[in-house]
């Protein structure tokens, strides 16, 4: 047994609560969970002990508001250990598309009194404002990454979160892939693994769910899908979805303009 | 490393007398694989019946581009090799190597006994056979013998093809690997245009050749099956020399050709997973929560990962650049040093497979040059 149970807290973001109910989804576990570390703040479940220190902070959700902004420093100061969990706190999240717009403008759309929102002009990753020990990819957390966290973490040991691309897991499934036999645009050579390769068991694409692997090198496969007639567009937006503000894709416009400029200097178009 | 030649005469057999060999060899208890079309490829899988076999398809196969054409007449195996290879079935993806329990006074360790499935093959290339050759010196030469592996081995029975084309991605003939079986497979097969020539390649064959074979193969059809093979191996345009591909690639470990390719590898290690002989596993532990229950899984892992050279001090080999130079000197140059066998043996495999199409053969020629 280990010698104390770790004290834990869920904090929660700008999000939609996806990656909270991952945790709450792990019911057979859950037990389990409960007896290995004291759930002491968990909105979404019930306990909120705000007293004292947390050795473990697991955070769900982006900065999007001058309170999230302040909230986030207290929370850093009472976690011995800060944990972000999701799209929306490692990247940003689908909210981040703000970041590439104008949200006030977004604002007078969405709301009938847009007057009472206040608003950051960007939804930013939580690392952009504290320190953050451990990052838990995924739109949403994988479940078995999830209880490989906390079990690291009961046990005192480094959880194992490897960084290598979605198509290591899809060929060790035998997956046929879906870039190389049908000619599908498929992101998963600049994806973290995490998922279990749903989507090209699935016979579709990877969306990047789990945002950009070590090296993810865009320039070259944006160059690759670019040459087979991709449309630069259609590339761009499936980057810049879940995780398209993690440091690794936010430059993929860049990236794929300067693409095709090369390819428009290669190949001239005929004089008019 | 070329395997000893065949034994026995050549028998000729009606096609359909396929279906009497895959019937008999499932009396006998073997699950029957082979090439099957599936998700837009010719996957390696289950079947039980003549019809399940991919009749008249062939597969283009370029950089990074794999797609099939049908035509209504045409052989069962005019295809070459998809993206399964035979290394999946004796050296599986993910496999628990030690269970370790929590009992009274203190841990109890389990080692799993291996799983001994029979398994008929049919279809195995030339290519393919001299992979597993190579794979059975990693896992069984030497001092440690890998269980799981010899156990999953000594279960196959292998029925090999003849390859009666080539793709372009394909260059077996440089490496003496193929096109032709010279060897390694139970049952050597080579379709002509009606019927099959065979041979035993083992004393356990003897039985199914006798089963489906009705009479010994004329002189002119042994000579039509002898061609077939020549025609796929005049029809390969990409080359490597195996003589000078080590000194090539060891002189020149800082061509500037190595930080070109880092530029367009996507170190995804797609290359790595489909290659038959990549080796390369790592060991988790998987523990539960209450710290009762440990299993230690291996799993197939890459030297384009930064976790495969993770170190104390970090990777060893952090950059693109080192970790391509790491796959192929050790493909085409380290491997001869370390098993004395090449590690390639020109299955293409990587080539089609790269999800940007770079191609080993252009590197290695890249580099033939000298140093740059
Ligand atoms: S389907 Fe996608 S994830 Fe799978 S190997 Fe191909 S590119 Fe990689
Ligand atoms: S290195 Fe490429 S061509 Fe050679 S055996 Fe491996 S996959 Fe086949
Ligand atoms: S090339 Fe890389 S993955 Fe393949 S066996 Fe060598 S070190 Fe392992
Ligand atoms: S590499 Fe040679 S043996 Fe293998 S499939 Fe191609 S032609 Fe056949
Ligand atoms: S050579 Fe191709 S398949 Fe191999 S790691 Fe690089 S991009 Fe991926």
């Amino acid at each position: 047994m280990p010698a104390k149970k770790p004290r834990l807290a869920v904090f929660k973001f700008a999000s939609c609560d996806g990656c909270q109910l991952s945790l709450l989804d792990c019911e057979e576990e859950l037990l389990t969970v409960a007896e290995q570390v004291e759930i002491a703040y968990f909105l979404e479940a019930g306990p909120a002990d705000t007293r004292g220190r947390y050795d473990v902070g697991l955070v769900e959700g982006s900065i999007s508001t001058p309170h999230d902004a302040e909230r986030i420093q207290a929370i850093r100061a009472q976690c011995d250990s800060l944990v972000t969990i999701g799209a929306c706190a490692t990247a940003g999240g689908i909210q981040a598309l703000r970041n590439w717009g104008d949200a006030d403008e977004f604002a007078q759309h969405v709301y009938a009194r847009p007057e009472y929102i206040r608003t950051l002009a960007t939804s930013t990753p939580i690392a952009d404002h504290v320190k953050v020990d451990f990052e838990l990819r995924g739109c949403p957390v994988n479940k078995q990454q999830l209880l490989e966290l906390i079990s690291a973490l009961v046990w005192g040991r480094t959880p194992r979160l490897p960084r290598q691309s979605v198509c290591v897991e899809c060929k060790r499934r035998q997956v046929v892939c879906v870039a190389v036999a049908r000619g599908v645009a498929c992101l998963g050579p600049v994806t973290q693994i995490g998922c279990e390769v749903i989507c090209p068991s699935y016979d579709r694409e990877c969306f990047g769910c789990f945002g950009p692997k070590e090296y993810p090198n865009l320039i070259s496969l944006g160059r690759r899908y670019q040459r087979d007639g991709h449309d630069t567009a259609h590339l761009t937006r499936l980057v810049r979805s879940f995780n398209g503000y993690a440091p690794g894709f936010r430059t993929v416009d860049k990236v794929l303009a300067k693409n095709n400029h090369a390819y428009d200097s290669q190949n001239p178009s005929p004089p008019a | 490393m070329t395997p000893a030649p065949p034994p026995g005469p050549p028998w000729w057999m009606k096609k359909p007398a396929l279906q009497t060999l895959i019937d008999r060899l499932r009396a006998d208890g073997y699950e029957v694989l082979g090439p099957r079309m599936a998700d837009g490829a010719i996957t390696l899988a289950p079947l039980t019946n003549l019809a399940h076999l991919p009749r008249g398809v062939r597969d283009d196969q370029q950089p990074g581009r794999y797609r099939l054409t049908m035509a209504d007449d045409g052989g069962y195996f005019d295809h070459v090799v998809g993206p399964h290879s035979l290394k999946p079935l004796v050296f599986p993806p993910r496999t628990t190597v030690l269970e370790v329990l929590r009992v009274r006074d203190g841990w109890e360790y389990r080692t799993p006994e291996p799983p001994q499935p029979k398994r008929a093959i049919l279809g195995v290339r030339a290519c393919d056979l001299h992979a597993l050759a190579i794979q059975d010196r990693v896992f069984l030469g030497g001092a440690y013998r890998d269980p799981e592996y010899a156990a999953r081995r000594a279960g196959l029975f292998l029925i090999a093809v003849n390859c009666s084309r080539s793709a372009p991605t394909c260059f077996c003939a440089s490496m003496n690997t193929g096109p032709a079986v010279r060897g390694g497979a139970d049952l050597i097969l080579t379709e002509l245009t009606d019927g099959f020539l065979g041979v035993a390649g083992s004393d356990r064959a003897a039985p199914y050749l006798a089963a489906v074979g009705e009479r010994p193969a004329s002189p002119e059809e042994q000579a039509e099956a002898a061609a077939i093979p020549q025609r796929a191996a005049a029809q390969q345009t990409r080359r490597i020399d195996p003589t000078t591909v080590h000194d090539t690639l060891m002189n020149n470990l800082e061509h500037r050709r190595w930080a070109d390719v880092a530029k367009r590898c996507l170190s995804c290690a797609n290359c790595t997973m489909v290659c038959p002989t990549c080796f390369c596993s790592t060991v988790n532990d998987v523990s539960d929560l209450v710290g009762t229950h440990t299993r230690r899984q291996r799993v197939w892992e890459s030297c384009f990962n930064e976790e495969h050279s993770h170190t104390a001090g970090g990777p060893v080999h952090p950059t693109t650049k080192s970790r391509y130079r790491q796959w192929l000197t050790h493909k085409l140059a380290t491997w001869i040093d370390q098993f004395g066998t090449s590690g390639c043996v020109g299955c293409g495999r990587c080539i089609t497979w790269c999800p940007v199409g770079i191609d080993i053969t252009e590197e290695v020629a890249a580099m033939e040059g000298g140093r740059v």
